[in-house]
């Protein structure tokens, strides 16, 4: 029964054969199209009911003054966990998930996305 | 003018600076063979170089209870002994840089040096993994010591001499004496394996089960002294073995290095193929392992090259 | 022969995750062992009290990264028994895909891990490399590798369409043909079956004993697994073997697993060409009416069990997990003594520990006087100023 280099020629194939790997960034593994990726707001479907935030299990999503009649939510890509639950849980299909994966920032801010200003008035300054 | 000759051979060529060089080189052959033959992209040329730097530049630590004397003189003893080794091995010719009758022997002394020095290493850095590692570094040099001897003796049986370069010589004029010692190379090659700790002997260093063994409190530059050693054992293994198994070299000398490290190559990527192609085996079972194969294998190579010299009369 | 102590962990190469051992030693025999956990835990059940179910899902398919979709199952099964609920045929059945692909994985996973703790460092790439394909068809279908997501109260949330069942059907058998040459590699490799052959047995009698559970029993020819026993999902409906060996040993358990991806690769089939059509989910409430309710899955590594009580809020009121590690940790325990030091990585991976899947609780002892004590938050809090106040560390 045993037999000594049963993986002998496996390891000569191998030798001669390119690596399993792929050289990232210059070229990579291609996801699938519905993969979960980044979680985008399209505001303009948004109906600002906050189901979302309720739903989000990483509390990535928090509900912010925009100046419209009610708050928006805005993410937070450094604690979402890609669940896909904001997009089922939204009942105006507002939430859209993409295939986008390549997050880095270089710091928590760029990891921030907030809603665009709705308001009438002149966008208050931040404080 | 002989000192500058001396300090020149010591140093630079085929001393210190040239092993450490060509080792480093063959860490790199090595990783990278054994990287491709399991898929993967393997290290960089420079890589073994950088982590040299890279270690060189490491904070040190001798730990509290550790004894600090040993702890310097250690390192720098071992690699001194392998590079030492390099000087009586035929690079250029069959002649090395200081031949004499008794060069096999001087050299398989300088080769069980970092061995002890390893055992001292882990016995006095104050640490259980590295005292388990001491007590299998000791059982894995008796068990591999005797056939490693065996199998070196062989061509040297054959050819009738101690000295590296006649026995190059005899085989260059007796080509078929290298087919007659072929089991002595694949014993002397396992023996090898064991004597640098590598897979499926390295038991002593089992990362998984003790960590580093001798060497898991060895840090810095004394981590690095002590890999490089390594390194340098393994040059030294298979340059020596290219000489007494494989004929050595001939020709002008350039063409004689060229033939020199394609030698040596080859038999760096047999030390990788074999290390990818198994599973580490437990210290009791390398020492059984070399008294019920090893040795007897060894033996009868012996005896077959004794017939063979009392029948061919040579 | 010197006796001496040897800690593998909280910190070891041999370890993925934080564990202690402490190995009482004579030469390289291990006479006595001592296991410490707890260094993993996460409070997870405690966190699951103030989220909503849905929300609780996600919590508890990141207890562990591996297992992912089995804990999630025994969750979500759990709390559809409270609901009475009866999720459709479709939604079993890709639970049931899920769940295969998933021990899958896992087993593949745990035959680098075992390659790499016996220095078979090529075992562990080649494995890893082929466990690309599962991970790839899970990306597939769930959109993640990992925390695949899938269920939710009351069915999955993803469907297999026609065009990904060809793609997936294309991609197992290749992997079939890999898992058999693992088979054969490690059943004929000398050196490996040096280091698997009679090390540390667990004879059955001693493997009922000790509780253990999933590939760690049926490799001691323990015939349990709750897919056959206790079928939940569509596992009724799918016809299987239960893979045992009598060995009890290392080789045994390895043997186990590799049979088992070929016992999965068919039920990954069977299912997916008898996926019945109809919706994916059935309407479940988000508020649960008081009840409670034990669900036991077949994870990967055995059975994984979880207890759920509502109060007829949003949110439960205990969620209490059993993962399998625990129970089979035991048996690690009494096989390794007797063992060598050499055999320690691999005894302790061949039950495929997860430890932080395990660790649900920390008991306080005090290491000088032994005793044990319970404290409140507050009074561990200032049970901390207090340590640290007194300059125990700078
Ligand atoms: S994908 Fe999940 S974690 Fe991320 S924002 Fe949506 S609900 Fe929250
Ligand atoms: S659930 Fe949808 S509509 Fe409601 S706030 Fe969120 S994104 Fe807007």
């Amino acid at each position: 029964m045993s037999r000594v280099g049963r993986i002998f020629p496996e390891l000569i194939r191998c030798l001669f054969s390119p690596p399993a790997t792929v050289d990232f960034p210059k070229s990579e593994v291609p996801v699938p199209p519905d993969y979960r990726g980044k979680p985008v707001l399209i505001q303009e479907k948004c109906t600002g009911c906050g189901l979302c935030a309720r739903d989000c299990p990483a509390a990535a999503i928090e509900m912010v003054e925009v100046g419209a009649k009610r708050p928006k939510p805005a993410f937070d890509y450094a604690r979402c966990a890609f669940c896909a639950q904001c997009a089922e849980s939204c009942r105006s299909d507002a939430i859209e998930i993409t295939a986008e994966h390549h997050l880095a920032a270089y710091d928590k801010e760029g990891l921030r996305w907030v809603p665009r200003y709705e308001g009438t008035k002149e966008k208050p300054a931040e404080s | 003018m002989d000192i500058v000759l001396d300090l020149v051979r010591i140093l630079i060529f085929p001393g210190l600076l040239f092993a450490v060089l060509l080792s480093l080189f063959l860490e790199w052959l090595d990783r990278k063979i054994y990287a491709r033959m399991q898929n993967r992209v393997g290290p960089p040329l420079r890589q073994p170089l950088w982590d040299l730097f890279k270690l060189l530049a490491k904070e040190d630590i001798v730990p509290e209870r550790a004894d600090p004397f040993m702890f310097t003189v250690l390192p720098v003893l071992t690699l001194a002994a392998a590079a030492t080794a390099m000087l009586y091995i035929p690079i250029w010719g069959p002649e090395s840089a200081y031949p004499f009758w008794g060069d096999l022997l001087v050299i398989i002394f300088l080769l069980t040096v970092p061995t002890m020095v390893l055992f001292l290493a882990g016995w006095f850095s104050a640490n259980p993994f590295g005292a388990v590692g001491s007590f299998r570094t000791v059982i894995q040099f008796l068990s591999y010591e005797v056939p490693l001897l065996l199998a070196v003796l062989t061509p040297a049986v054959l050819a009738g001499s101690w000295s590296i370069s006649d026995i190059v010589r005899f085989q260059q004029t007796h080509p078929w004496a290298m087919a007659a010692q072929l089991a002595a190379l694949g014993v002397g090659l396992l023996a090898l394996q064991g004597k640098l700790e590598r897979v499926p002997f390295d038991a002593p260093e089992a990362e998984t089960e003790i960590v580093a063994g001798p060497i898991t409190e060895y840090t810095g530059r004394r981590l690095a002294l002590f890999r490089l050693s390594t390194d340098v054992q393994m040059l030294v293994g298979a340059a020596l073995f290219s000489n007494i198994f494989l004929a050595g070299v001939v020709g002008p000398w350039y063409l004689a290095i060229l033939l020199f490290l394609a030698k040596i190559i080859f038999l760096v990527g047999v030390l990788a193929a074999l290390r990818a192609m198994v599973a580490r085996i437990r210290i009791e079972q390398m020492r059984a392992f070399s008294w019920k194969y090893l040795v007897p294998i060894a033996v009868a190579q012996m005896a077959v090259i004794v017939l063979i010299k009392v029948g061919v009369g040579v | 022969m010197t006796k001496y102590n040897l800690p593998v962990g909280p910190q070891h190469p041999a370890l993925k995750e934080p564990a202690s051992f402490w190995f009482k030693v004579e030469g390289e025999v291990i006479v006595d062992v001592d296991i410490r956990l707890g260094y993993n835990h996460r409070g997870i059940e405690k966190a699951c009290e103030s989220r909503n179910y849905i929300q609780c899902l996600y919590l508890l398919e990141r207890i562990c990264g591996i297992c992912s979709h089995a804990h999630t199952t025994a969750f979500a099964q759990g709390v559809e028994e409270i609901l009475g609920l009866e999720i459709p045929a479709r939604a079993k059945y890709i639970r049931v895909i899920i769940a295969e692909l998933e021990r899958i994985h896992s087993h593949l996973l745990w035959l680098g891990v075992a390659g790499h703790e016996i220095g078979f460092d090529t075992l562990f790439m080649y494995a890893w490399r082929d466990r690309e394909t599962v991970l790839d068809i899970l990306e597939l279908i769930s959109g993640n590798r990992v925390n695949y997501a899938m269920n939710t109260i009351g069915g999955v949330r993803r469907d297999i369409d026609q065009a990904k069942r060809e793609q997936i059907l294309g991609m197992l058998d290749p992997l079939a043909e890999r898992v058999k040459f693992y088979t054969d590699l490690v059943t004929s490799e000398p050196t490996c079956l040096a280091r698997l052959e009679n090390v540390a047995p667990v004879p059955a009698d001693k493997a009922v004993a000790l509780g253990t559970v999933g590939p760690t029993a049926r490799a001691s020819g323990i015939k349990v697994d709750v897919r056959r026993d206790d079928p939940y999902a569509a596992y009724a409906e799918i016809p299987f073997e239960v893979i045992t060996s009598e060995r009890g040993d290392l080789l045994g358990r390895a043997i186990v697993r590799l049979g088992e991806i070929g016992e999965s690769v068919k039920i990954i089939k069977y299912a997916l060409q008898n996926l019945p059509e109809g919706p994916l989910t059935v309407k479940a409430p988000r508020k649960v009416a008081a009840g409670e309710a034990v669900s036991r899955v077949e994870a990967p590594r055995g059975e994984d069990i979880h207890y759920v009580r509502a109060d007829g809020s949003d949110h439960p009121e205990r969620v209490k997990v059993r993962a399998p590690t625990l129970a089979n940790l035991f048996a690690v325990g009494e096989s390794m003594k007797g063992a060598y030091v050499a055999d320690i990585p691999i005894v302790i991976a061949s039950i495929d520990p997860c430890f932080s899947c395990t660790d649900r609780m920390i008991e306080l002892v005090q290491s000088r006087t032994g005793t044990s004590s319970v404290m409140t938050w507050e009074e561990l809090r200032e049970y901390g100023i207090r340590w640290y106040g007194h300059g125990h560390r700078s």
